[in-house]
């Protein structure tokens, strides 16, 4: 579980975050939402401790995350596997090499029982005979995939997604945001999704924060959207006429 | 503001210099990385190193020759001049400035896109001290290698001297050798050493910094690498003269 209390985050005179306090809960997927802007991307960061918040608390369970020395902070990071909205693959490595890459930096295993952990990850991500790819050589929801496998290889306690779908067709989208939902399950793990992706939303969001211009604006689980009469969480995520229509219809059909 | 600027960037760079250092995760997976940079730096320049050297070394015997026409100085100096004056100064100054265009820009380049492309977030978030999994190998690499290169350099550079004034006629071999032979101080080669290893670290960790705080898109990624070269020369050519009064005086 992570917890947020009174988080600011101000860059010049641009107050970018403002009071925002939420928690992420264990063992679901905690979903990020808001327009391109609204301080996502920031308060992920936030959260994992890439930048500083200007004001408020970070708790990892019972542990005040900013209040840690940079050894201890570290510790934390390594329970944590985040997958790029770029995914961040390491462009000079090989997709084993990437995946690889935690172990082969934090744990004593060898090379054998590396190895087997790598394709277990790639298993569980449906890949196979890429080990030896390039990422340039893969296709973007491939990319993704490693990033989820390098993420998971450490056994994390928390994942981290920005933007799992951007640059993905909607189909490729719903396998990955699949992926990271059933990987959440079985792992039982606080996992946090950063998306504007609307099918994302409708198809994973079991605990889910609506941010505009950095303020909590909304929060509650898929199934509260659809019969929200929230005006800020309609406008977001029904923005488009067949949305509004498919809403619309769902509603006369009840 | 010049000031504050300076103040800003010294700060920052000796706490940058303190991460740097700090002790590694894995020393297997470092001592890979400082050894594929001494290939990178070492083996990747050695080609440039050659190619500059000779002409350093004829460029200073015909215009010493030319200088000398008409001279009471014995022709045998020629030797001695090229030798010397390759070895304190010529070999490690020309050759660190060259390697600050060509390692310092690749590594300020190299290390500016993995910041870009969110690699070093990637590496900070799976625990990694990003400064010195990335910065250490390079440096340790390079205050190796260096010296090595310089060494060569100034090897090459005489045998340039040589090529460019025996086989033309401006001397005769027995001067030429016997000037590389007369007063030869083991001093001089100590000096050379010192040069390349103080060189070697400021081109590199100046183009490690630069890189490192690499912030914004492409233009500034050209900047960063742009001011790795130019800061690194500035500092190789004023850390020459701390160290000639230092080892001189």
């Amino acid at each position: 579980m992570i917890r947020v209390e009174h988080v600011y985050k101000r860059f010049g005179k641009n107050e970018v975050l403002k009071d925002i306090n939420f928690t992420f809960e264990k063992g679901k997927n905690n979903l990020i939402i808001g327009r391109s802007g609204a301080g996502k991307t920031v308060l992920l960061k936030i959260l994992v401790g890439l930048l500083e918040p200007t004001k408020g608390k970070v708790w990892y369970d019972d542990v005040d995350f900013f209040s840690l020395d940079k050894k201890a902070m570290r510790e934390i990071r390594m329970e944590v596997g985040m997958l790029f909205q770029g995914s961040a693959l390491f462009d000079s490595m090989t997709v084993e090499e990437n995946i690889r890459f935690p172990l082969d930096m934090f744990s004593n295993m060898t090379l054998k029982e590396k190895s087997n952990r790598v394709n277990e990850c790639l298993e569980r991500v449906d890949l196979d005979n890429v080990n030896d790819s390039y990422p340039s050589e893969i296709s973007g929801g491939m990319q993704k995939r490693v990033g989820i496998a390098r993420a998971i290889v450490l056994k994390p306690r928390y994942l981290f997604c920005d933007e799992p779908n951007s640059g993905l067709d909607p189909k490729t989208s719903l396998v990955i945001d699949e992926l990271i939902s059933s990987i959440t399950q079985e792992r039982n793990i606080t996992t946090i999704v950063n998306t504007h992706d609307m099918n994302s939303v409708m198809a994973v969001g079991e605990n889910i924060m609506l941010l505009s211009d950095g303020e909590l604006v909304w929060r509650g689980d898929k199934s509260q959207i659809l019969d929200s009469e929230d005006e800020t969480i309609g406008n977001f995520i029904f923005a488009s006429p067949f949305l509004q229509e498919l809403r619309d219809q769902a509603r006369r059909s009840k | 503001m010049l000031i504050y600027r300076l103040l800003f960037h010294f700060g920052r760079y000796i706490s940058w210099l303190g991460q740097v250092f700090k002790r590694p995760e894995n020393r297997w997976m470092y001592w890979k990385e400082t050894v594929r940079q001494m290939d990178d730096i070492g083996i990747g320049s050695l080609i440039i190193i050659f190619l500059i050297s000779v002409f350093i070394g004829a460029v200073t015997a015909i215009q010493f020759a030319y200088q000398m026409e008409g001279s009471i100085i014995p022709d045998y100096y020629i030797g001695y001049i090229v030798r010397d004056m390759t070895i304190i100064e010529l070999a490690p100054t020309f050759s660190c400035m060259l390697l600050a265009g060509k390692v310092g820009s690749n590594i300020a380049a190299e290390i500016g896109g993995m910041r870009q492309k969110e690699h070093i977030d990637a590496m900070e978030i799976m625990g990694v001290n990003t400064a010195a999994y990335l910065c250490m190998p390079k440096l340790v690499a390079a205050v190796l290698v260096i010296p090595m290169l310089v060494s060569v350099s100034a090897f090459v550079s005489i045998i340039g001297g040589y090529i460019a004034s025996v086989p033309t006629g401006y001397y005769l071999h027995a001067d030429y050798v016997q000037g590389l032979r007369s007063f030869f101080e083991p001093y001089n080669v100590f000096m050379m050493m010192v040069k390349a290893i103080v060189f070697a670290f400021i081109l590199t960790s100046i183009s490690c910094y630069q890189g490192f705080h690499v912030k914004g898109g492409s233009i500034e990624l050209g900047r960063a690498s742009t001011q790795a070269v130019v800061y690194s020369n500035i500092f190789i050519l004023l850390a020459d003269y701390i160290i000639a009064m230092l080892l001189t005086s």
